[in-house]
């Protein structure tokens, strides 16, 4: 038998590590590189939970349910099939995590508990407290030490990828990364390089992201010719604790196990929430949305809460902050289901949020756009065929996508819980696409000349020798935090034409002040200041991509919201039955329900936008009032 | 996006006690920091505003500092390092609640790569050796797993939370960096292990992997460790499990010697 073929995966949260462990089941040798230990991967944050529509609750749930809440979640802008893939397989991913040891709550009967999330009326959550992403990535993670113990998998971790590797056609032969302990510059050759490196938060400033979060990877491959696809849709979670250093997410499963979002009704009403009688209180998102109530989609509550800060000056004390309260809960219920964020809130604000409603405000949390990929529907089912090797790939022959990474699942906005779930779904029909792919290859790429090898280490080398005795007066750390102010500012909840035009003058600016940069370290051993020189540049690029995407589009859609091209409100509560919205609504989504895409040029990103074809789900309004 | 934050910032100031060492094999020192006070702030936040402007107290310009950090919520494990003195993350360690000047050192059982961060590989070792995973079958749809009780559910779960960040072992009077005590996070990981329905087919090759030199019997009982975990771990409690499990195993292996190949017996769970 030939020797296992040899791929690398860059990125060691759920994505990364869900098609790592389809690669070495499948007999083939992984490189996995990190940034971090595969077990500190940003996935580990995900609170809430995964949804699967596995119906145990009695409540007719089904899985085309959760296709039809996903699509319309996302306002119609996701890639249908692979949804409808992704939701149909979810009930059996959460039966493979069950097995491989995630200790998710459990019902009286021994059997997976599910609770409620946003964006849907059935119970199809599961969860693991509210620490599910760091129970699923562990249990991730096991199998993989497993297959590193059997030599199937190498990690790489303190490694950051820096770009591919490239034949003469163009196709992707491995990769160039360096050690951020030694700072050794290397090649990786591989049959094909996927990269689920994550969101690219950080371009934020602070968010809900780990600090590793810069979106470099994707920002580096966009320059080197993937496309970059709803880059505008950044979704802002409704409910954040504003930190010094970050944004510390307060889990959705909160307002799931019946936490309600208020202000007082009284505009600078200054009594403590526990003085304010119920009747005092102004429950909004109950008031607006009786069906939903505070589980309404995440732009929804996110852009109500905004608008009672911002607009009504409604906010707790005149400030940006609402009351998310859980005192009415009792507590041991409290401890046996959100424990993790219970204490997130006592350990970093000091006051326990048994006893005393927290105060909370929206924070960037994900990005719904991602790195273009591909798929190749199955006739029968609609849904990605299995083994193709188009499914998950870039624009880049050999490079492929996946998680927060890829652009695909979530249109233009994402439901809770449904991120775990697009994660692993996405590395399970990965990691065999990037298999049939090397088959299909005529050439390995071990075989390849070493001239491309050997020219691309050499840039990465020269680049970073460059960087290495740049010795201006900026401080690369600072411009990150310009970029993150501005981006915040006029790229998150409400969106303005003016102010997004400032916004890439502004970014443009940063780049003519990066060449000015000074390095701050000339050491040779773990010199961070020198890497993050790098992913700073890559960070710019994608900033450029974000503002520009959302400049371009006037409408509002999911997270993408511009006052100046909103639809007005329709007449009837149920908006079909007003003939007038409805062809002013048929209007806006013939023109604007496109994927935008963005292709790298030295002068800034090109924009075109593709038609989304809908073969599952006809189109409809979104509307949840 | 919170201005009220933003606002809170006055001219107070912090001081800072850094540990610098720039090579393992090179001799560190202290460099003195101050930085402006932040209502909320913790130690990350200052080391990000230290990394914005790198000038010590004496003026001097230097690089800035190395740590390692993440998520900063206390869930990925990275960011535990010395404060004044006492293992903990420095995400979680509010200004507010330290006394200054703050020092902050690596910890000291781990070799140091650079400054405050450390090479914490022999946890990842560990966990291959108690072979810290459940051995299913593959990767396609089964169906569902063992039914559980709520209550194991609730036991395994607290376990499983072990973010390997190294305090254990820190705080741990018998490890040391030229010794292999395996160390109380991966002998709490082989009894969860050993608590999954499925996982404990295999308990006997985890509890075999915590015998001999670097297993649970070296452990001198001092209890450090369940009062510097983070995630309040009932260490302790799954050392004393761990350990009568050898014990049963010890004496199993005096009188039956002749019993079937070990490797593939089941265990006690």
């Amino acid at each position: 038998m030939a020797p296992a073929a040899r791929f690398t995966v860059v990125g060691g949260g759920l994505a990364g590590l869900m098609t790592t462990i389809k690669l070495a089941e499948a007999g083939h040798q992984v490189d996995v590189l990190s940034l971090v230990p595969v077990k500190r991967s940003h996935s580990v944050c995900a609170q809430g939970g995964i949804n699967g529509a596995v119906n145990t609750k009695g409540e007719g749930d089904h899985p085309d349910i959760h296709v039809k809440d996903t699509l319309r979640g996302g306002d119609f802008l996701a890639e249908q099939v692979s949804v409808k893939g992704m939701c149909h397989a979810a009930p059996g991913i959460i039966y493979l995590l069950d097995r491989m040891g995630v200790t998710f709550n459990r019902t009286p009967e021994g059997l997976l508990d599910f609770r409620r999330f946003g964006g849907t009326l059935h119970h199809r959550t599961a969860f693991a407290g509210a620490t599910t992403g760091q129970q699923l990535l562990y249990a991730l993670d096991e199998q993989v030490r497993r297959y590193e113990a059997e030599g199937k998998v190498t990690k790489y971790e303190y490694w950051e990828w820096l770009g591919t590797v490239k034949d003469d056609s163009g196709r992707c032969i491995g990769s160039v990364a360096v050690d951020l302990r030694t700072m050794e510059i290397r090649t990786f050759p591989a049959e094909a390089v996927c990269l689920a490196t994550g969101g690219p938060g950080i371009v934020f400033g602070r968010s809900t992201n780990s600090i590793i979060n810069t979106g470099t990877a994707a920002g580096r491959a966009y320059m080197e010719g993937a496309h970059y696809a709803n880059g505008e849709f950044i979704q802002v979670h409704p409910t954040s604790i504003p930190g010094e250093d970050k944004l510390r997410l307060m889990s959705e499963s909160v307002r799931g196990e019946g936490g309600r979002v208020w202000v007082p009704r009284k505009k600078g009403d200054t009594r403590a929430p526990q003085q304010i009688p119920e009747a005092e209180r102004w429950y909004f998102l109950e008031e607006k949305y009786p069906k939903y109530k505070n589980l309404v989609p995440r732009d929804v509550a996110t852009r109500e809460i905004f608008m009672v800060c911002r607009e009504l000056g409604m906010g707790i004390n005149g400030r940006d902050g609402v009351y998310l309260d859980v005192t009415h809960i009792p507590a041991p219920v409290l401890d046996a289901k959100i424990k993790g964020v219970m204490e997130i809130y006592e350990k970093f604000v000091g006051d326990d949020p048994r006893k005393v409603p927290m105060v909370i405000f929206p924070g960037m949390h994900y990005s719904m756009g991602g790195l273009y990929v591909n798929f190749e529907a199955d006739p029968k089912t609609l849904t990605p065929a299995e083994g193709s090797p188009k499914n998950q790939s870039t624009t880049i022959p050999g490079l492929y996508a996946a998680g927060e990474a890829d652009y695909a699942f979530h249109g233009a906005n994402r439901l809770g819980a449904n991120s775990l779930l697009s994660c692993i779904y996405s590395g399970m029909i990965g990691g065999p696409a990037m298999a049939s792919f090397a088959k299909s290859q005529g050439t390995s790429a071990a075989a390849m000349p070493e001239k491309h090898f050997q020219a691309a280490r050499q840039y990465w080398q020269d680049r970073f020798a460059t960087m290495l005795k740049m010795s201006g007066t900026e401080n690369p750390y600072g411009l990150a935090k310009e970029l993150g102010d501005t981006m915040t500012e006029n790229c998150t909840v409400v969106r303005y034409n003016d102010r997004l035009k400032k916004t890439i003058e502004k970014i443009r600016e940063l780049k003519d002040r990066w060449k000015n940069v000074n390095v701050l370290d000339t050491g040779n051993v773990a010199n961070r200041a020198l890497s993050y020189t790098n992913q700073l540049w890559n960070m710019f690029e994608l900033g450029e991509v974000i503002a520009t995407s959302a400049l371009l589009r006037d409408e509002s859609r999911g997270a993408h919201y511009k006052p100046d091209f909103s639809l007005p409100e329709p007449k009837t509560k149920d908006p079909t039955q007003d003939p007038e919205w409805m062809s002013l609504w048929r209007a806006r989504h013939e023109k604007w329900a496109k994927t935008t895409v963005a292709t790298y040029s030295e002068a800034g990103p090109k924009i075109h936008y593709e038609d989304i074809p809908t073969p599952v789900l006809d189109p409809e309004p979104r509307w949840y009032a | 996006m919170d201005t009220a934050q933003a606002s809170a910032v006055t001219t107070k100031t912090i001081t800072f006690r850094i540990w610098r060492q720039d090579d393992p094999a090179k001799p560190g020192h202290f460099d003195e920091f101050k930085v402006p006070y932040a209502k909320g702030a913790n130690v990350i936040s200052c080391l990000m505003e230290i990394q914005r402007n790198p000038v010590t107290v004496e003026g001097k310009r230097v690089a800035p500092v190395i740590w390692d950090a993440a998520c900063l919520e206390e869930v990925c494990g990275s960011c535990a390092m010395n404060i004044n003195g006492r293992v903990r993350m420095a995400c979680s360690a509010l200004i507010d609640k330290l006394e200054q000047p703050i020092t902050l050192e690596p910890m000291s059982k781990f070799p140091v790569v650079r400054d405050l961060t450390v090479n914490r590989d022999r946890m990842f070792d560990a966990l291959k050796r108690i072979k810290g995973w459940v051995p299913i079958d593959g990767t396609h749809n089964l169906g569902p797993g063992q039914r559980q009780s709520p209550v194991d559910q609730s036991v395994m779960y607290v376990l499983s939370t072990c973010i390997t960040c190294g305090s254990c072992l820190e705080a741990c009077p018998q490890v040391t960096q030229e010794n292999d005590f395996v160390g109380a996070a991966a002998i709490s990981q082989a009894r969860l292990f050993n608590m999954n329905p499925t996982g404990k087919m295999n308990s006997e090759e985890r509890v075999r992997s915590l015998m001999g030199p670097g297993g649970v019997q070296d452990c001198g009982k001092a209890q450090n460790c369940v009062k510097v975990c983070p995630k309040e771990i009932p260490l302790v409690t799954s050392i004393a499990v761990m350990n009568r499990e050898v014990t049963k195993l010890t004496i199993k292996d005096i009188f039956f010697q002749d019993e079937a190949p070990k490797a593939h017996g089941s265990g006690p769970g």
